[in-house]
């Protein structure tokens, strides 16, 4: 087999590995989008504020220790302790339902039956909101991120042996996967499950199903839209813990994480907004097709020997291309609801 | 004894004079936005050594100094605002702490009389100090660090780089594609292969070009990374398990902020400096005294000896001795932007100045001139340890390729002053 297409093999399992994680953050958009019809400008900033708040806890840190220090004078840092992964996830979980609530009761309760813009306007003033309280809140250091089990294995990172062993042997090439990505794919397909069969199969999921079809008609038959909204927000809020946790452990807990929302767009362009299954598989199109073309342009051996030119770092521009050519075949993205309206 | 001489006049001008302004040297800091665990520190350093001379001597030549800060956010627009703003306050001498700052500035500040201090970023060709007249990037700029990154793995490769393979990773920027010429120049010379890797901002997936190396098992790679691209290639680097000892950044991607999250991985990591690392120097014993046990301290006083807290120490303590020199050049304290400029023009740092303020090797010694406002270009180099959690100084700083960097800045700079209608002074 040539090299270049063992190669590109590689890629694109990598690809779909990078697919996986984008698809992590489009989730949460999704879910909001679905049902209220706000396109949350705010998700990147929820993921960045649940995974500091995260290790803010698990490593006993002093909320607004320095607002506290300049204003009385104190030297107060952290607790002192330190509090295990598990129970850290569950009290940040706590926090982003009261972050549902707050936002709910005190944004958009006010703004009921606004146009859609008004509303995607308020989400840009809860980002730069969020942002300023998750800097006053556990500061602006970057930190170091370790999600553990209570028998003492931590997230994974690195090469995968196993399969760099497998294909080795297949091809006398090792492929490269990181177990990171791995851990997240398999999160990422518990997660989906979950949010299916909580949508599926509990009272609450078909009240916001319900809502997510016609908010009037769910109103008029006893369903509570305050009630809803902030459950959806505290599943989108949960969902953007998970994007900060895989994310974060990549590159740190860092106010960068909130730019991870741009790597999200084309793929919801491309998935639809609606579509929980248009987000994975839009996150993975955009993943393989990234990846695959970035291998392509930047090989002297294939666009060098075809253009006689090589490009790299194409992937930020080349997913909103692919979004793009996949928007003039259907508008409303692969898995979108086609918009009728009649005249 | 002239130097005495000096001091004795401003003190007798300032003994003479009646009260006098502070001297002020505005901070465009930014301790906010995806940029502030790198703004924070660099900020910290700046404001906190003009309050150890404002605590211990009593400002400069018997001024006292005063920092205005200015956020900028690193984000040009806002910087500009800053100048803007702060300007009219008598400002001596900006430092812009960003390259896009610095370039939008470089008109501006000349036409105001005021000078720019971009030191280890903005553009490269200000060297030149016979076009840019108040512009100044000493001690090192990034054709500096390029070469010197060269002449270090030249110096531990028994001298020959022919036929090795160096792959740059870089943010596709402007200031990442600084040391891409530079290198090629040296790639000519010295015989070895360059790959060159974009990474689109921020910088938080570089699968694909870490997909790359691993494929093409570079000898060494180079990082020209700031932000978020730091902390994932170190990471990405551990993953593939490529050797750390051969991985060495730019200044800007060789902080504490850039390893830690990498954990034990990072260990071996290389990054090019032209100050020192950590905090045994004399002058802490006084920062402690005098700033933090004071409580004085600009922020919360716990990023003392970090590497980019002395990085803002050095740009002060660089400021204030070009003050100084100014004060002794035209015998008045309370010295104007145009005087700090002849000061900064003048400054002359010697390793006795060094050991005097209590910074014994702490950066290089170097002279400026009325042709050359970058320096002597000597380069150091740092290795980080994770189980220690310290960078340290593994070499001297020691000259790089002028060779190939002078041609370059000549190049690059009469370019500048054709378009600008500049005539060279000196």
């Amino acid at each position: 087999m040539p090299d270049q297409l063992i190669y590109a093999m590689e890629v694109s399992l990598n690809g779909l590995m990078a697919g996986v994680m984008y698809a992590l953050v489009a989730l949460g958009f999704v879910l909001i989008f679905k049902a209220s019809g706000i396109f949350n400008f705010a998700q990147g900033v929820m993921a960045l504020f649940a995974a500091m708040t995260l290790v803010g806890i698990q490593t006993g840190q002093v909320p607004f220790a320095h607002l506290i220090n300049a204003v009385f004078g104190t030297q107060i840092h952290h607790f002192g302790w330190q509090i295990h992964s598990i129970v850290a996830i569950i009290l940040t979980v706590g926090v982003m339902i009261a972050l549902a609530w707050a936002v709910q009761r005190f944004i958009f309760q006010h703004l009921v039956g606004q146009e859609p813009i008004i509303l995607f306007m308020a989400t840009i003033g809860l980002a730069y909101l969020l942002e300023g309280v998750a800097d006053l809140m556990w500061n602006s250091e970057i930190k170091k991120l370790d999600v553990c089990l209570a028998d003492g294995t931590c997230l994974p990172q690195g090469i995968n042996l196993a399969i760099d062993e497998a294909t080795f042997n297949l091809f006398g090439y090792g492929f490269f996967v990181d177990n990171l990505d791995i851990t997240a794919t398999i999160i990422a397909i518990i997660l989906v499950a979950a949010l299916v069969a909580f949508s599926q199969y509990t009272k609450q999921g078909r009240a916001m199903r319900a809502v997510a079809d016609d908010h009037q008609a769910a109103l008029s038959v006893g369903v509570s839209l305050n009630y809803i909204w902030i459950l959806v927000w505290s599943v989108a809020g949960f969902v953007a813990l998970v994007a900060g946790i895989m994310w974060g452990a990549k590159s740190g807990v860092q106010f960068s994480l909130s730019l991870i929302a741009l790597k999200a767009l084309p793929v919801l362009m491309l998935g639809g907004f609606t579509s929980i299954p248009g987000a994975i598989v839009g996150g993975l199109i955009i993943g393989v097709g990234e990846k695959l073309f970035e291998f392509f342009m930047s090989s002297s051996d294939l666009a060098g020997a075809l253009f006689g030119f090589t490009m790299n770092a194409t992937e930020n521009w080349f997913a909103y291309v692919l979004a793009l050519i996949f928007l003039v075949f259907r508008p409303q993205g692969l898995f979108g609801e086609k918009i009728i309206e009649r005249v | 004894m002239k130097m005495k001489f000096g001091t004795m006049a401003v003190a007798a001008v300032m003994a003479a004079s009646p009260v006098m302004a502070d001297l002020v040297f505005p901070s465009l800091s930014y301790r906010t936005g995806p940029f502030a665990a790198g703004g924070i520190p660099f900020a910290d350093g700046y404001a906190d050594y003009f309050t150890l001379l404002n605590e211990r001597d009593g400002g400069i030549g018997g001024v006292m100094t005063r920092v205005p800060e200015c956020e900028t956010g690193y984000n040009t627009e806002k910087g500009v605002e800053c100048y803007e703003s702060t300007k009219g306050e008598g400002a001596l001498v900006y430092q812009p702490l960003s390259t896009g700052i610095t370039y939008q500035l470089i008109p501006k500040a000349t036409a105001d009389d005021i000078p720019v201090h971009s030191m280890g970023y903005g553009r490269t060709s200000a060297k030149n100090g016979a076009v840019f007249s108040h512009i100044f990037n000493y001690p090192a700029n990034y054709w500096d660090g390029a070469s010197g990154a060269i002449n270090y793995l030249l110096e531990t490769n028994g001298g020959d780089l022919a036929g090795k393979k160096i792959a740059l990773i870089y943010h596709n920027s402007a200031f990442g594609k600084e040391p891409i010429r530079t290198l090629e120049g040296l790639a000519e010379k010295y015989g070895f292969s360059l790959i060159e890797l974009a990474v689109d901002h921020p910088g938080q997936e570089q699968k694909s070009q870490w997909l790359q190396i691993r494929r093409e098992r570079p000898d060494f790679v180079l990082m020209w990374g700031w932000g978020v691209m730091n902390q994932v290639a170190i990471q990405e680097a551990a993953n593939i398990r490529y050797p750390m000892e051969n991985f060495i950044g730019i200044w800007w991607s060789g902080s504490e902020n850039d390893v830690l999250p990498a954990g034990d991985a990072a260990t071996g990591y290389k990054a090019l400096t032209f100050h020192g690392v950590g905090r045994d120097f004399p002058i802490y014993e006084d920062m402690q005294k005098y700033v933090m046990d004071a409580g004085l301290a600009a922020g919360a006083g716990d990023q003392m000896g970090t590497v980019l807290y002395n990085r803002g120490v050095y740009a002060a303590m660089l400021a204030a001795e070009a003050a100084k020199t100014a004060q002794e050049i035209h015998g008045v304290a309370d010295i104007t932007s145009g005087m700090m400029r002849d000061g900064m023009e003048a400054l002359v740092i010697t390793e006795a100045k060094m050991e005097e303020l209590g910074m014994p090797n702490f950066g290089p010694e170097f002279a400026v001139s009325c042709e050359n406002h970058g320096g002597d270009a000597l380069i150091g180099m740092t290795q980080w340890d994770a189980a220690t959690q310290t960078w340290t100084l593994i070499s001297d700083y020691k000259p790089t390729d002028g060779d190939i960097i002078n041609p370059l800045i000549e190049e690059d700079s009469m370019a500048y002053a054709a378009e600008a209608g500049i005539e060279p002074r000196c």
